[in-house]
């Protein structure tokens, strides 16, 4: 066995140019020899005999003349049982096993399994030799924390297969053999492969728990893609309700900073309606991504009395991690996602912030001296968004059952500016666009999803005619309000004054929702449906007030009540009481005439 | 083995290129210059051709200059004897004292692994109630001062250091006006202060290039000194000098700008500088607090623009005081949970309040009469504004709590606050019981 190897002829930042003798692979991973430690690469351009790769590593003591060995493979991931609950850098390597061996810092050039090797799981195998099988059909399962996670006949096979030998139930590592496949489903086809000149090279496979899959290349082993339609609960209001996500949809969060994107996210990844979370912690602060594995491990996810760790995966790779790595960790970050949407699950990836994926491409780009797009962002910016966010959907597999994977990525404008290239690419693409605005959050009028410019696509949970009944309201309340700003409250008139509280009323106690609160921090898509059409009940009622001093003071009132009333369980008592006492106030108001 | 060459082929900005070999990227080479020698570091390597940044800049340097490569990369040395001493951005003695050159330490070391950072827990007291009620510092926090150069962001940075329970201050200064530094020295020092303090100081008069270095070198101390267990606080001033200095190297490798000039990589850049700040598990912590100032107090600006994005919340200085909107500490809500049960609702009440009143003010600006409504937010701002915002207010965090109910209760009925009724049953001012509703100070 050869390993290919060619020769570094420049360095510059994280770009190293290779002189190569043999073929080389585009988006092939290579290592730099540094030593005895070797960097890990990946060819992103050729041209001539010259490769351009982007390090995932400090390039630091690199030289002219040193030796780059190729290995063949594309940028891949491990696919196996056991990813649930690890905390991986944009590579796939365990963050707490390299802190074991490494200490407090990330050493470059240390690379790690994903899936720990000696590790045995109870297999039991669902198909009997004879059994026909394709690509992602289930060979067996193994009981992977709460799920029964499906061994899958290699994504890679093409055609049919016959399954040969099949292990007996038992406890397997991830590389023992658990299957022998045969090409060819049937005698015809078996022939006609083996007429094939590559025939005879097809031998029977092997299979085990663990296979290998590129990142950049969406798993495609189902029957048929659908229309996202069910709604996904987050238990966020203002999003269940007005601006819904659904399962198998694609939304987007742009926002400038401190606006609020990144709570939103948290909250999503604990309370979200779905089997699998998946965080891709990308080029932000790792700090966060510290919340988040401190604390889901002693969290209690409600749907299944387990810790919420069990269900998640977090992909970090943090903003002073190696730049190349973070453009990876979305792509590795969505694969994983995929994988298990192949077993029948629905998957949420979280990406915060697709737009350090994009400034990675960015710095790429101009160290490859590419011709500059606006804002200095490469010219196929736009597509490598589209095709990202393409790889969310709702599928049914080849054993009719469903699974999806929802994607929900942050974008941080420049300046805050909507109408820069990333956000646009985005808007583009997506079914749903949750706007950060900068006052809501300054005014502390959290979530900050700003309730006129925000849209969705996807269905809400409360009815239609409530819906536009409370969008008419919010929408009028502020034409009074810009009104008042030029004519002042002594121009409005009593009625429109009265429409301007009743807007704002449904924004204070029902488009914002205090994160940190144990009630109100979390709304059961029930529980919404039943407030939201009371409040609408109220927003419809015509009320009569001797002036606007008194309004006002009422709406106050009426505000705090309702505000005590979202921190109340729906269970307790007080939930009634308060709901009475509501009932009663607004019967106070109301005109009859 | 010292490997030496003369002939370069190019001068360019602080960027000479010549020709060589075994070179490595990032090492380090001293080149002649006229009357003495500089340090200057690989920037980029093309065959035998090798960018050579330089830090004392090319002036002067003649194309036969001598350069000889060291081997290694850029080190400054770790040692208690650095504390109490001065030194330019890049460590070498500003004060009388010896040259410290034992322990040599890599700067701009890989960062921190993720898994081995704890979430921080300890607040920062500053006595400033627009911080330790709104916007409570926690040790570890990286966290900017915004401001147009003018404003008093360096007394501010020396009063928190000054205020704060920390081991060691390090202060790196980045194209610092001599007056600020010889500022920060003496205010160290009459407060008794210099002795666990480390002052790397680039002034305006220094070479550029060696303000690149400076952060690189005040964090690699920090984090010797944190990994020690010390708890540490380095102040960075002006960030928006070092990010310049970036601007001009881009510059001179004719780099394509994304934004006003700036490169594609400002935010990695900056990133890797404030991702330092970190609490460790089983050890000390490094706080960063810094200086960005903003350009035409542009807040969209590259520069504070990214580093919003970067560290954990920011104080917006302007005319002297820190301002309520905009100035966020994204780390509170990790430590004022635990300090007392009103603290979370004055923070959020006294704000969305504040909110009302600015609007009131508008309104009034703009000639309409002014409701009964109106007039309570006016009074109540008025009295927010010289009693809660004013720099020269210097009051523990549980002073500030009850002074913000007693404003409140000065202007408002409960009702009008929006205060969840258990919150005002327990906290609410009642008059009967004694306690002044106007003014507590
Ligand atoms: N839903 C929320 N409820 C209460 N506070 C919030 C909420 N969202 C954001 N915040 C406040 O705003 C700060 C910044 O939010 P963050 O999500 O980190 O912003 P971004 O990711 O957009 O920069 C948080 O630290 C918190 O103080
Ligand atoms: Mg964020």
């Amino acid at each position: 066995m050869t390993t290919k190897r060619g020769t570094i002829s420049g360095i510059n930042g994280n770009l190293m140019t290779v002189e190569f003798e043999d073929a080389v692979i585009q988006n092939e991973v290579a290592y730099a020899v540094l030593g005895d430690t070797r960097l890990k690469a990946e060819v992103i351009r050729v041209r001539g005999r010259r490769a351009d790769l982007q390090v995932f590593e400090d390039t630091t003591g690199l030289q002219v003349g040193g030796t780059v060995e190729f290995t063949g493979q594309l940028l891949s991931v491990e696919l196996a049982p056991g990813l649930l609950g690890q905390i991986f850098d944009g590579l796939q390597n365990p963050l707490p096993k390299l802190a074991e061996q490494c200490g407090f810092f990330l050493k470059r050039g240390t690379y790690l399994p994903a899936i720990p090797r000696d590790r045995a799981w109870a297999y039991t195998p669902a198909v009997k030799p004879g059994a026909i099988v394709r690509a992602g059909d289930t060979l067996g399962t193994v009981p992977e924390g709460i799920f029964t996670h499906r061994i899958m006949a290699p994504f890679t096979l093409a055609g049919s297969w016959t399954l040969e030998y099949a292990a007996p139930a038992g406890n397997y590592t991830v590389e023992q053999e658990i299957a022998r496949l045969r090409p060819g489903g049937y005698a015809g086809q078996a022939r006609l492969r083996s007429n094939s000149p590559r025939g005879r090279e097809q031998e029977t496979l092997s299979v085990s728990m663990l296979q290998t899959w590129p990142v950049k290349i969406p798993i495609r082993c189902y029957a048929e893609r659908l229309k996202p339609g069910e709604p996904l609960i987050t238990k966020i209001r203002i999003l269940d309700t007005f601006f819904p996500v659904a399962r198998g949809g694609t939304y987007c969060i742009p926002g400038p900073f401190g606006a609020g994107k990144t709570v939103l996210q948290q909250l999503t990844s604990r309370h979200a309606d779905v089997d699998i979370v998946i965080i891709a912690a990308c080029g932000e602060r790792a700090g966060e991504v510290v919340e988040t594995l401190r604390e889901f491990p002693h969290l209690t996810d409600p749907r299944t009395g387990r810790t919420l760790m069990e269900r998640t995966i977090i992909v970090c790779n943090t903003s002073s991690m190696p730049v190349a790595a973070r453009e990876a960790s979305v792509y590795t970050g969505v694969t994983l996602a995929e994988y298990y949407r192949q077993m029948g699950l629905n998957v949420l990836l979280l990406a915060d912030s697709t737009s350090r994926w994009a400034q990675a491409l960015r710095e790429m780009s101009g160290r490859l001296e590419e011709i500059p797009g606006e804002e200095a962002f490469p010219a196929y910016l736009e597509s490598v968004i589209a095709s990202f966010y393409e790889r969310g959907g709702i599928v049914r597999l080849n054993d009719k059952t469903f699974g999806s994977v929802t994607i929900g990525g942050t974008v941080s404008p420049a300046g805050g500016n909507f109408e820069e290239p990333v956000t646009q690419a985005t808007l583009k693409v997506v079914g749903a666009f949750h706007g950060l605005s900068r006052d809501r959050a300054n005014a502390r009028r959290f979530p900050s999803i700003h309730p006129l410019e925000s849209w969705s696509k996807y269905r809400s949970i409360v009815p239609r005619t409530e819906l536009d009944l409370a969008r008419r309201v919010l929408r009028a309340g502020n034409e009074v309000d810009q009104m008042m700003k030029v004519l002042g409250e002594e121009g409005t008139s009593l009625a429109d004054f009265v429409i301007y509280l009743k807007a704002e009323y449904l924004d204070a106690v029902y488009l914002q929702q205090d994160a940190y609160h144990p009630v109100d921090g979390a709304t059961s898509a029930e529980r919404q449906k039943y407030v939201f059409h009371y409040l609408v009940g109220i927003l419809g009622t015509p009320m009569k007030f001797a002036d606007k001093a008194v309004a006002r003071k009422f709406f106050q009132t009426l505000t705090q009540i309702t505000k005590d009333w979202n921190e109340t369980p729906q269970e307790a008592p007080a939930f009634s009481e308060i709901e009475a006492r509501l009932k009663q106030m607004v019967a106070e108001v109301t005109d009859d005439a | 083995m010292r490997r030496i060459y003369r002939r370069i082929e190019q001068i360019a900005g602080n960027v000479i290129t010549l020709r060589a070999e075994h070179v490595s990227y990032r090492e380090l080479a001293e080149v002649f210059v006229r009357g003495g020698q500089s340090l200057a570091q690989v920037i980029r390597l093309e065959g035998d051709r090798v960018a050579l940044q330089v830090f004392s800049g090319t002036r002067g340097i003649t194309t036969d200059a001598e350069a000889v490569f060291l081997g290694h990369p850029m080190q400054t040395s770790f040692s208690p004897a650095l504390l109490g001493r001065v030194f330019t951005g890049i460590g070498v003695p500003r004060d009388k004292g010896p040259v410290i050159t034992e322990n040599p330490i890599p700067i701009g070391g890989p960062s921190v692994n993720p898994a081995k950072r704890i979430i921080p827990y300890r607040m920062i007291r500053t006595g400033i109630p627009m911080i330790d009620v709104f916007n409570t510092l926690v040790e570890s926090q990286k966290l900017p001062i915004f401001s147009v150069a003018g404003e008093p962001y360096n007394p501010l940075l020396a009063r928190i250091a000054l205020q704060a329970e920390v081991d060691i201050i390090i202060l790196g200064g980045m194209g610092l006006k001599y007056d600020d530094y010889l500022f920060f020295r003496d205010t160290l020092e009459e407060q008794g202060a210099l002795s666990r303090s480390i002052l790397f100081i680039h002034t305006a008069a220094d070479p550029t290039v060696e303000c690149l270095m400076t952060p690189d070198i005040a964090l690699a101390v920090a984090e010797q000194f944190a990994l020690q267990g010390k708890r540490v606080l380095v102040l960075l001033t002006d960030m928006t000098n070092f990010a310049d200095a970036l601007k001009e190297i881009a510059i001179t490798m004719e780099q394509v700008p994304s934004n006003r000039g700036y490169p594609g990589d400002l935010y990695s850049q900056l990133a890797a500088r404030y991702e330092k700040a970190v609490d460790f598990d089983d050890a000390g912590s490094i706080t960063i607090l810094a200086a960005t100032t903003m350009p035409g107090d542009d807040v969209t600006h590259p520069v504070p623009d990214n580093t919003g994005y970067i560290t954990e919340g920011q104080f917006y200085l302007r005319n002297g005081h820190i301002e309520p909107f905009g100035s966020l500490s994204r780390l509170k809500q990790l430590v004022n949970k635990d300090t007392r049960k009103d603290h979370r609702t004055i923070m959020n009440s006294m704000i969305q309040l504040y909110a009302a009143y600015k609007e009131s003010q508008e309104k009034r600006a703009m000639g309409f009469r002014m409701s009964a409504w109106d007039q309570s937010l006016l009074k109540y701002g008025a009295r927010f504004e010289k009693e809660m915002m004013d720099l020269n207010v210097n009051i523990p965090l549980e002073k500030a709590l009850d002074l913000g109910w007693a404003i409140m209760a000065g202007c408002f009925e409960p009702a009008e606050t929006g205060i969840p009724t258990q919150m005002i049953d327990e906290f609410w001012p009642v008059k009967a019981r004694g306690l002044p509703a106007e003014g507590l100070v």
